[in-house]
Parts: C-alpha cells; structure tokens; sequence
C-alpha cells in the first residue's frame, strides 16, 4: 500500500489491478476526482494499460505487468493527478423518459409510506433531480447514479426480490438505479424507462457514459408503450443534450 | 468448410477466449478462459495465437465429430479421457480429426476445465468483440448460453491438416502441484482483524461444491472483520478473495461481477489462478503471501512455459505404447501424474 497525499491511497489488487482509493464514502467531491483521473488515463493511455474502472470513491486500474511495472504505473498515476479535468464529456446531459405506472412502479406506495411523502411527490423530486452516472456495476448496463434527492435515501427492502423487471428505476442507500436486463435486486422499484442503456446488437451497445448527466422526463403509459416498441427495433429515444449540464 | 458438431455436452462447455476486455466501465464481465494457461497451450498444440477462442469443456466432458472436412485439433486435457473412436489418447495432443470421426472427452480423475483449441480458429462472429461466453448476462456467442447437442462450429480452413502426424506434449502439465495458493494481500485487509489475515494464510480451507465459473466458496474457519462487512462498492480482479459476513471467503472467477461491496482480503495470483480453477469440491488448499514482484516473475515463467509447449511435443507412436500412454502406465512423464 503506498500513502499519498489527502488520503489517497494506491492498494494491490494482485499483480494486474490497481486500486486507486481516494476515500471511502460516496461523495461527489471523491467521484470527481476518480473521473479526473479515469480521463486522464483514458484519454492517453500508458502501453500496458487494460482498462480503467471508475466508481465512486475509487479507480481500478486494469494493466498487464509484463508490459507496465506497477511502479512505473503508480508513477504515471501521481502525475496524471494533477492534469486538469477536461470539461467536454461532462457536458452531456441525456434526458431518459421515465414512467412512473402502477405497473411499473410496485414500490412507489410502500417508498412513499417510508418517505413520509405523496406518491406524486415522490415522483416529482425522483423525476426533477439531475443525475450523473458514477459507474456501471452489477451487470451490464446497470447504471449507478448519484444525485438522488436526500429525502429518497432509504434502506434496501428487507427481502430481495428473485428477479425485477428490466429497464425498472430503483432506489436504496440513497443510491439511485438504472437497471439493464432483468436481475435480482433488493432496491425499491420506483418505475420504468423504455430505453436501454445497453443494447449489444445496436451501434453504440453503451449510450451512457461515466460522467455523463441524466435527467428522468416524465412520460404517461401510452407514450412509454410507444417508445418502447421504437426501442425494440434499434432506436434510441433518450434525447442526448449538450452543454447543459 | 469443414465444422465441428456437438454430439453431446456437459453443463458449462462454452467458447471462451482471453476475455471481453474493455467495456468493465459499462459493467460488462471480461468472462474469459478459467484456466488461462490450458487455453493458451491448446492454442500452442494447435499452432495458433495464444489468446484465439477454443471450447472450454465443463466438468461433464463433451463429445463431437468433425463434419464436412478434417479439423486439426489442440487438446489441453489434463486429467480428463479423450479418445477418438475407440483409441484412448493422452489428454495433451495434437492431432487430426477425420471427417465424420468422433472425439469424446470424458471426465477423468482430476481437474475441471479443458480446453479445445481448432487450427486457424473457430468462424465464429464475435460479440463486443470477443468470442467469450457469459451465460449470467447473457453475452457471447450462440446468444451467451453453453454450448448444447447439434450446434455447428464452423473451422476456419487450414492447409493440409490431414497429412499432420498426431503430436503429444511431453513434461508434466503445470498443474501438478500441492504447493499453497499464492496471494497479494489486500486491497482490503485492513478491514480485518490483525488475527484474520494470519489465519487467512495459515488455515486449510475446503473448496465447497457451491462453486461456478463465478466463484469459488471456500469453507474453513471465520475471517472476521474488524467493523461490518459492507463498503462501497469497488472493482473486483479475477482471484479476488472476498469475505462476505458469515466469514467464509469466495475466490472470485472469470464470471465475477465487475464490482462489489464486500471486503477484499487478498488476490489469488495469476500464475497460481489455473491450479486453483482446477480443483474440485472437497478439494483442500492454503495460502501464502507473496508481493508483487514475485507474483510478475511467477506470471512470466508461466507464460514462457506454457507457449514453450508446442516446440517440446513428440509424435505418437502407435500400437502398444499407445496403450500404456493412454493408460498412464508410466513414470516418463507424458501425463499428469494425478492421472492413474
């Protein structure tokens, strides 16, 4: 482990991964600073480098040691540190249309008995906050977000669930979803997007970036049954925004 | 072109290749080969790159027979019985297969996963890029699912495969040892208690038959953690040691999830990640520590080995030594000597 400085830490994941740790909570200073560090890296990458994995309080670095010494890498790490963020990709702001039906929407009376809150206030701040995507986990295309109004933040349900629908928007630990394909998850199911954030057949599979903005774009049954039959033959329906982030 | 047929398949045969590297921001799983070094000499005995894609066969063994046209095949079997017709072979070869004749390889006495690896590659679109199988998420090719009963691979043509003499490799197979597990300590062992690591490294533990190409349960004794069990969730590495709250540690594999939110006691290191993919349940292991420097130097003398194989095969002599190799009824060295 080698110490750096504001509590950085760089820690051995083996011999081919390491771990950027810039703290352990989730904060949006420590996810701005993985992202810094993901761009620089990314943006240029040292020979020997596999790939980056951002998350919210951390960066892990793929690479080949056959190729890059992990003390060469920490080298370029501390150096890349201090590269200013480059401002271009954070300025895209995706507007996902988000259903909130009965259907879609299993959770939203138990979160609002939770909440202490209306049905339609919870939806309301779910569909009114701005987003951004702090890593992809779980399973493919599964986004993680942060940026969830405080008054949302609430504990996972006590018993997951074996399967939840695909493309459902979940909250827990105030931690906001994106689900991909249908998984198990014990996070509250607050509605539903026709769009897919991944998709392998389609040019791009990925629409969504790290870094990248999202904002939800409340959206009545008919219209998500519309856009969702547009989704199944290849479309893309989020509206993708540039510099208003 | 010639194809290979599947005639029957145990559960978990599936292409696999160096894995789907790249796209672990978006949460997809690289997947990939469980022993690393038996897919690379299977391309070896093949004659191909080290990373192409090969069929990794699942602890059920597999069958198949060549259709349309010779294949010319690079085994890498330890442990297992293959046998073309009739004809028992060692599980290191390569040889030809002939038009519409049939090789099965069954199960054996040890190991897990073996590798098939065709000369000139499988003609086989890639997914993302890659013709590694995830059957969790449903990615790879034939739709990310294992490979079943009447599937066709298509074999990219190689030259004379027909005329080639049938080639086995010669030194044990890399496997064969008894020695602990080596780790890196960390990225979490601070979450632990200062007694925790020290029984991490000293203890036996038992491989658990709840254990799949996503990870290794192992049962042995408690791992404590110094204060809860949850942190935010963070990368995960192929060989990563995560000790979720009940104590009781998971290897995590080739079909691990891209991140995770249990703590990180140590990683398994590549070198030693083969040998560990290959035990079975019931199987016991340790582990010792070593740095990073001795995990790159242990990383690059298996690489060198395992792409030094093809140049160290032998051909096969037939009649009677034929038997006695397949039987194993010999101390020369030309099987695993795990293998009766």
């Amino acid at each position: 482990m080698t110490r750096g400085p504001e509590g950085l830490r760089l820690l051995d994941a083996g011999e081919t991964a390491l771990v950027v740790e810039f703290g352990s909570l989730i904060s949006d200073d420590l996810t701005d600073r993985v992202m810094q560090l993901d761009r620089a890296l990314s943006d240029d990458p040292p020979v020997g480098l596999v790939e980056c994995v951002p998350t919210y309080r951390s960066l892990m670095i793929h690479y080949d040691p056959l190729a890059l010494s992990r003390d060469a890498l920490a080298a370029i790490v501390h150096d890349r540190l201090t590269y200013p963020a480059s401002a271009a990709r954070s300025a895209v702001l995706w507007r996902v249309p988000a259903c909130y039906d009965p259907d879609f929407a299993e959770d939203l009376p138990l979160v609002a008995r939770t909440t202490g809150l209306s049905e339609d206030e919870v939806i309301h701040l779910h569909s009114s906050a701005t987003y951004r995507v702090a890593m992809y986990g779980f399973a493919p295309g599964w986004a993680y977000l942060s940026g969830l109004p405080a008054a949302l933040t609430l504990p996972r349900r006590t018993s997951p669930r074996a399967r939840i629908p695909g493309q459902s928007l979940i909250v827990a630990g105030g931690q906001a979803i994106v689900a991909g394909d249908a998984m198990p998850s014990g996070w509250h199911i607050l509605g539903r997007t026709p769009e897919r954030l991944f998709t392998a057949g389609r040019t791009p599979p990925f629409l969504v970036g790290v870094g990248d903005r999202i904002a939800f774009r409340p959206v009545a049954r008919a219209e998500f049954d519309a856009l969702a039959a547009r989704v199944a033959l290849g479309e893309v329906v989020a509206e993708r925004d540039k510099g208003q982030a | 072109m010639p194809h290979l047929r599947i005639l029957s398949a145990g559960p978990a045969c599936t292409l696999q290749d160096a894995g789907r590297w790249g796209l672990l921001r978006y949460g997809v799983t690289p997947a990939g080969a469980m022993d690393w070094i038996a897919r690379r000499e299977a391309n070896a005995f093949a004659g191909n790159g080290p990373d192409m894609g090969v069929i990794e066969i699942g602890p059920g063994g597999l069958a198949l027979a060549a259709f349309e046209g010779d294949v010319r095949i690079g085994l890498s079997a330890t442990g297992f019985l293959p046998r073309i017709g009739e004809t028992a072979l060692p599980g290191r070869i390569a040889v030809t297969l002939g038009d519409d004749e049939t090789l099965t390889i069954r199960p054996g006495p040890s190991h897990v996963w073996a590798y098939l690896a065709v000369t000139g590659g499988f003609a086989v679109d890639p997914v993302l890029d890659s013709l590694s199988t995830h059957i969790r998420s449903g990615i790879g090719p034939f739709g990310g699912r294992a490979l079943q009963t009447g599937d066709l691979l298509e074999v990219r043509a190689a030259p004379d495969v027909a005329v080639l003499p049938t080639m086995i490799a010669t030194g044990l197979a890399p496997a064969d040892t008894d020695q602990p597990i080596r780790v890196i300590p960390g990225p979490q062992d601070d979450h632990f208690t200062d007694g925790a690591l020290a029984t991490f490294l000293s203890a036996g533990f038992t491989l658990s038959p709840q254990s799949d190409r996503m990870g290794y349960r192992l049962t042995g004794p408690r791992i404590i953690h110094r204060a809860g069990h949850d942190i935010v969730s963070d990368g995960i590495a192929f060989g990563s040691v995560q000790v979720p709250g009940d104590g009781q540690p998971i290897v995590l594999m080739a079909d691990r999830q891209p991140t995770g939110g249990y703590p990180k006691i140590a990683t398994a290191i590549r070198a030693d990640l083969p040998r560990l993919a290959q035990m079975r349940a019931g199987d016991t292991l340790r582990f010792r520590a070593v740095t990073v420097d001795e995990a790159v130097a242990a990383l690059a003398a298996a690489t060198l080995s395992a792409d030094a194989v093809r140049a160290a095969m032998v051909p096969l002599r037939t009649g009677p030594d034929l038997a006695r190799l397949a039987s194993g009824d010999f101390a020369s060295g030309f099987i695993d000597a795990k293998t009766p």
